[in-house]
C-alpha cells in the first residue's frame, strides 16, 4: 500500500457509528426551495464533505444543522436524539460547533478573547462570583484560560494571542475562528468555506489543522468546500448539492467519476 | 363625552402632529442622502428661528431676514458636512449620531452667545385664535394658526415631492439615497450632493423654525421639538417623508388624545386603587416615546421601513 | 526607562490576568490610592471635596455604569439619569419609612431598584437594536421622570418636589464633614469600581462584548441573548442607580427630579465618549475631564475679564461650556474614537520607550 493509501486505512478504521442522521430535509424561503428532500448520514470521526455548484444549498444545509434554519419537512438525529425546531444555541449546548463563510468573530476583542468566548457553555459561575474573583471564579476562569491556550497552540496562533482580531489578515483570522469552535470540544464540528479566499500556504495549513483535529481530537467534521483537490486529499465521504437535492454520496473517487456530478459542474442543462 | 370636544383634541392632536412632521422631514432628508441620523435638527430649527427673530428685532425688513437667515442656513448646513461628517463619512452610524449630538450642543450654546437666551415672540401674521365660522357652525375649535401651519406643511412637502422628481439635482439627490458607489459610478459628484441636502434641511429647519416659533415662542425649549421627532420617524420609518406625515399625524393625535382624555378617564380609578391622590397630568411627556417604543417592538422597520436582516 | 517592562515574567495564567500585569503600573495605582486615601482628606479644603472630588467620583460610577452597558455592551442608552433618580429617591424612601436600616443596605437596594427599572427598559433590547434603543431609552428617561414627579410617595408628599437626604450614620459615626464623605464614596466606588474590572474580565464581560460586536454570533456559539442583555441593562442601572444615591447623600444632600434631566444623560455620555467606551480607565477620565472643565473655565474667563477690565457675564460663560463640550466631542470622534483612556493607552507605550524616541 501506498503511504496516502495506509494512512486513509488507519483513517477508515477509527470511522464509528452514525451520529448524525439527516432524513428528508426540505427547506424553503418564500418561493425560492433551498433544499429539496435531502437525506443523508454521517459517521462518528469521519470528515464528511459537502460540495455543489454555488446556489445549491450547502450553505443553507449547514445552517438546518446548526438550527439558524427550521427545515419544513423531515428530520434531524443527533445520536439516535430526533429534533426539528432547535434554535442554535441548543446546538451549541449539545456539542455542535461551526465556522461561518463571512467570518463571524467578534472584531472588538482579542484573540485570546475570542477563543475563551467558545468555552462560554462550560462556564458555570455566576456573575456575583466573577465580581468578586473570588475561588472558584478565579479557579474557573484560569482553567478555561489553559484550555485556550491548548487550542491556541494546536493552532500556532500564539504569537497574535493578545491582538485585536480586527487587525489580523483574513487567513488567520480564519484560523481563529477554527480556534473558537474547537474550544467549545464539539462533538460534531462544521466549516463553512473554511479555504474561501486563501492562498495555496494557507490552504495547506488549513487542511493539515483539520485533520489533526480530526485525528488528535476526534471530532467528527463536515465541511463545504469548492476546491476539488482538497475534497479528495482530506474527505472520507461526500455528498454532492445540486439545485437543493442531493445528487450522489460516497467516496471522494466514486463520486468524481460520477456522471450526474459532472454534468453539474458543467452546467449541462437539466 | 362630547362628541364635538372630541373630535376638536383629535383635530388639534392632528395638526400639532403636521407640526412634528416639519421638524420630522428635515431628519428623513438628510438621512436618506447620506445614512446620518442628524440629532441636531432641532438645533438647527431654534437656530433658525433664533437668527430670523432677532434679525427682525433689530430692524431688519420681514423678507430680507428670511433670506439672510436661510442663507446662514445653508452656509452651517455646508460647514456641518464640511467640518464634522466628512472625516466621520466611514464610520459606524452611531458615531455619526454622537458627532450630531455634539453639534447640537455647539449650536445650541452659539445661538445663545450671539443672540441672547431671553425668549422672543415670533410674528407671521396669522393669529393664534380659533377659525370662526367651525366654531359657530359645528361647535368646534380649530386654531386658525394651525391650520396654516398644516398648509404650509402640506406646501413644504408637494414643493419638496417636485424637487426630488422633476429637477436634475432633485434625482441625482435620490441616486445618493439609493446606493452611494453606484451613483459616484455615474459621476455625480457626491460632496457636492451632500452640501445640497444639508441646504435644503437648513431650509426646511428654517420652515419648521418660523412655524414652531410662532406658535411657542422662540425660546430654548424648541430644541426639545427634535425630540418629539423622534418617534415621528420611528413610525414613519426614517426614509420616507410621506412616513414623517403619517407618522406625525399618529403621534400627534394620540398624544393630545392622551393628554386630554387620560387623566379624565384614570385618574379617579388609579386613586382609587392605590390610595392616594393619582394625577396622570402631564402624561404627554413620555407618551410618544411609549407608543414608539411599542410599535418598535411589533415592527422594528416602522411603517414604511425596510425589514432588516441580519446575515452571518 | 522608569517603564520598561524587562525583567517581568508572567510564568502563570493568574499572573497574565492581572488587573495590572505591569509592576510599574501596580506601584503607580497603590500610590494613588494611597493620596486618595490618606493624603486628601487631611490636605483638601471644603471647597475641593464638594465642588470637585466628590461629584468627580459620583460622576465616575455612573459614568462607569453607562460604559458596562454602552461601551461593553454596545446597547446606547439615554436613559442614565433615570436611574440615577430611581437610585436617589429610592434610597431616601428606604432611609425614610425604615429608619433602622443601615445605610449601606439602603443604597444597595436602592441600586437594586434601579437594576429592577433597568431591566424592564431593558426589555426592548431583544428586539431592537442600535439607534432605535436609544429612543427607547428616552421612554424610559422621561416616564421615570414623570412618575417622580406626579407620584407624591417618591418624594414623601413634599409640595415642592424636593427631598432632603437624610443623614448618614454607619456603626455610630456620623459623616457629616465635606472630608468623610468623600472618604465614603470613595471607598464605594473603588469597591464597584473592582466589581466591575473583575466581571470585565470573565466571563460576562466577554459575553458583553460578543453581544456588542456580533451579537448573532454570540447566541450561535451559545450565549444566551436575553440573559446577556438583560443583566448589562441591570448592572449597569444598579452602578448608576448607587450613583444616584450617593449624589443625593453624599454631594447635593437635597435633591429634585428635575435634577435628572436629559441633559445629564447627555452629559454622563459625554464622559464615556471622550474617555473612552468600552474602558474602565476611560470612565474615570472622562468623568474628571467634565468636572474639571467648568473649572478651569470659570478661572479662565475669570483671568480674561481681569485682562480686559471687564466683567464676564455668566450667561457668556455657560454657553462657551456648552459649546466647547460639543466641539469636544465632535473633536474625539473624528480624531480619537477611543477617547482619553486610547491616548492614555499611547502615551503608556511612547514612556516604555522613553528616553528613546522609538
Amino acid at each position: 500500500m501506498s503511504a496516502a493509501q495506509l494512512q486513509q486505512h488507519v483513517r477508515a478504521q477509527r470511522i464509528g457509528e452514525v451520529i448524525l442522521a439527516v432524513e428528508g430535509v426540505s427547506l424553503a424561503f418564500g418561493g425560492v426551495q433551498a433544499l429539496r428532500d435531502v437525506s443523508f448520514d454521517v459517521r462518528e470521526h469521519e470528515v464528511r464533505a459537502i460540495i455543489g455548484p454555488n446556489g445549491a444549498g450547502k450553505s443553507s444545509m449547514l445552517n438546518v444543522l446548526n438550527g439558524v434554519y427550521h427545515p419544513q419537512k423531515g428530520t434531524i438525529r443527533l445520536r439516535g436524539r430526533e429534533f426539528h425546531d432547535m434554535d442554535p444555541h441548543e446546538a451549541a449546548a449539545m456539542g455542535i460547533a461551526r465556522t461561518f463563510q463571512n467570518i463571524a468573530l467578534f472584531k472588538g476583542m482579542t484573540v485570546l478573547d475570542n477563543v475563551v468566548t467558545g468555552r462560554n457553555l462550560k462556564m458555570r459561575c455566576s456573575f456575583l462570583e466573577q465580581a468578586l474573583w473570588l475561588g472558584r471564579a478565579k479557579r474557573e476562569e484560569l482553567e478555561h484560560r489553559r484550555a485556550a491556550e491548548e487550542v491556541i497552540d494546536f493552532l500556532e496562533i500564539q504569537h497574535i494571542r493578545k491582538t485585536p482580531v480586527g487587525r489580523l489578515p483574513y487567513g488567520l483570522q480564519k484560523r481563529v475562528e477554527l480556534g473558537r469552535a474547537l474550544a467549545a470540544e464539539p462533538t460534531l464540528l462544521l466549516l463553512d468555506e473554511p479555504m474561501a479566499g486563501m492562498n495555496l500556504e494557507e490552504k495547506q495549513d488549513m487542511c493539515r489543522f483539520i485533520l489533526d483535529v480530526n485525528d488528535h481530537y476526534g471530532t467528527t467534521i463536515v465541511l463545504i468546500e469548492h476546491d476539488m483537490g482538497v475534497v479528495m486529499d482530506i474527505s472520507d465521504r461526500v455528498i454532492v448539492l445540486d439545485y437543493g437535492s442531493k445528487i450522489a454520496d460516497g467516496v471522494p473517487e466514486a463520486v468524481r467519476s460520477d456522471q450526474a456530478v459532472i454534468d453539474a459542474y458543467l452546467g449541462v442543462s437539466h | 363625552m362630547n362628541v364635538a370636544f372630541f373630535f376638536e383634541v383629535l383635530l388639534g392632536g392632528l395638526l400639532a402632529g403636521v407640526m412634528y412632521s416639519l421638524v420630522a422631514i428635515g431628519f428623513v432628508l438628510i438621512y436618506k442622502a447620506s445614512g446620518v441620523f442628524n440629532f441636531a435638527q432641532g438645533a438647527m430649527v431654534f437656530f433658525a428661528a433664533l437668527t430670523f427673530v432677532s434679525l427682525v428685532e433689530r430692524g431688519v425688513n420681514f423678507w430680507l431676514a428670511l433670506v439672510v437667515t436661510l442663507a446662514v442656513m445653508v452656509v452651517l448646513g455646508i460647514a456641518t458636512e464640511k467640518v464634522v461628517l466628512r472625516p466621520l463619512v466611514n464610520q459606524a452610524p452611531i458615531t455619526l449620531f454622537m458627532a450630531t449630538i455634539g453639534l447640537t450642543f455647539v449650536l445650541e450654546g452659539l445661538s445663545q452667545l450671539v443672540w441672547g437666551s431671553q425668549p422672543h415672540g415670533l410674528e407671521l401674521g396669522i393669529q393664534d385664535v380659533p377659525m370662526e365660522w367651525l366654531s359657530r357652525s359645528a361647535g368646534i375649535n380649530v386654531s386658525q394658526f394651525d391650520i396654516f401651519a398644516a398648509f404650509v406643511a402640506g406646501m413644504l412637502v408637494a414643493v419638496l415631492a417636485l424637487f426630488f422628481q422633476y429637477t436634475r439635482i432633485g434625482r441625482a439627490l435620490r441616486a445618493v439615497a439609493d446606493d452611494h458607489q453606484a451613483a459616484l459610478a455615474v459621476g455625480i459628484p457626491l460632496k457636492h450632493i451632500w452640501a445640497i441636502v444639508w441646504a435644503v434641511a437648513g431650509f426646511v429647519a428654517l420652515v419648521a423654525g418660523l412655524m414652531w416659533g410662532a406658535r411657542n415662542g422662540v425660546q430654548y425649549a424648541l430644541t426639545f421639538i427634535a425630540l418629539k421627532a423622534l418617534p415621528v420617524l420611528i413610525l414613519g420609518g426614517f426614509e420616507s417623508v410621506l412616513g414623517a406625515i403619517i407618522g406625525g399625524l399618529i403621534i400627534g393625535a394620540s398624544e393630545k388624545l392622551a393628554e386630554v382624555f387620560l387623566p379624565q378617564m384614570l385618574n379617579a380609578p388609579l386613586s382609587e386603587f392605590f390610595g392616594g391622590a393619582v394625577n396622570l397630568q402631564g402624561i404627554e411627556s413620555w407618551f410618544a416615546y411609549v407608543v414608539a417604543l411599542l410599535f418598535l417592538l411589533f415592527r422594528p422597520q416602522g411603517l414604511f421601513g425596510e425589514k432588516i436582516i441580519d446575515r452571518v | 526607562m522608569l517603564y520598561r517592562e524587562a525583567g517581568q515574567f508572567r510564568s502563570s495564567y493568574a499572573e497574565d490576568q492581572q488587573i495590572f500585569p505591569i509592576r510599574q503600573d501596580r506601584i503607580g495605582v497603590a500610590l494613588l490610592l494611597a493620596v486618595a486615601f490618606l493624603v486628601v482628606p487631611v490636605v483638601a479644603n471644603q471647597y475641593w471635596f464638594a465642588a470637585i472630588l466628590t461629584p468627580f467620583l459620583i460622576f465616575s460610577l455612573a459614568a462607569l455604569g453607562l460604559n458596562i452597558l454602552t461601551g461593553y455592551a454596545g446597547q446606547l442608552s439615554l436613559g442614565t439619569a433615570a436611574f440615577m433618580a430611581v437610585g436617589a429617591f429610592m434610597a431616601y424612601n428606604f432611609e425614610l419609612r425604615f429608619p433602622n436600616m443601615p445605610i449601606l443596605a439602603s443604597f444597595a437596594l436602592a441600586g437594586l431598584c434601579a437594576a429592577a427599572v433597568g431591566i424592564v427598559f431593558g426589555l426592548p433590547s431583544l428586539r431592537i437594536k442600535g439607534f432605535y434603543l436609544a429612543v427607547a431609552t428616552l421612554a424610559c428617561q422621561f416616564f421615570v421622570l414623570w412618575m417622580l414627579q406626579r407620584f407624591g410617595w417618591f418624594t414623601n408628599y413634599s409640595s415642592t418636589g424636593v427631598i432632603t437626604a437624610g443623614k448618614i450614620v454607619i456603626l455610630g459615626y456620623v459623616f457629616e464633614s465635606a472630608a468623610s464623605k468623600y472618604l465614603l464614596t470613595l471607598a464605594i466606588v473603588t469597591a464597584l469600581a473592582i466589581a466591575a474590572k473583575n466581571l470585565m474580565r470573565s466571563e460576562t464581560g466577554r459575553a458583553f462584548m460578543a453581544v456588542r460586536d456580533m451579537d448573532v454570533a454570540a447566541s450561535v456559539i451559545g450565549i444566551p441573548m436575553m440573559k446577556t442583555k438583560l443583566l448589562a441593562f441591570a448592572i449597569s442601572s444598579f452602578y448608576c442607580g448607587v450613583a444616584g444615591a450617593l449624589y443625593a447623600f453624599c454631594y447635593l444632600g437635597t435633591v429634585e427630579p428635575e435634577a435628572f434631566s436629559l441633559d445629564l444623560s447627555f452629559r454622563i455620555l459625554f464622559m464615556i465618549i471622550i474617555g473612552g467606551v468600552g474602558s474602565i480607565l476611560g470612565s474615570f477620565l472622562g468623568a474628571a475631564f467634565i468636572t474639571l472643565l467648568p473649572i478651569f473655565l470659570n478661572l479662565f474667563f475669570g483671568w480674561v475679564s481681569h485682562l480686559i477690565g471687564e466683567e464676564v457675564q455668566h450667561a457668556v460663560l455657560s454657553n462657551v461650556e456648552v459649546i466647547i463640550f460639543g466641539g469636544l466631542i465632535v473633536f474625539f470622534l473624528i480624531v480619537e474614537p477611543h477617547g482619553l483612556a486610547r491616548l492614555w493607552q499611547i502615551a503608556k507605550e511612547k514612556l516604555r520607550l522613553w528616553p528613546f524616541p522609538h
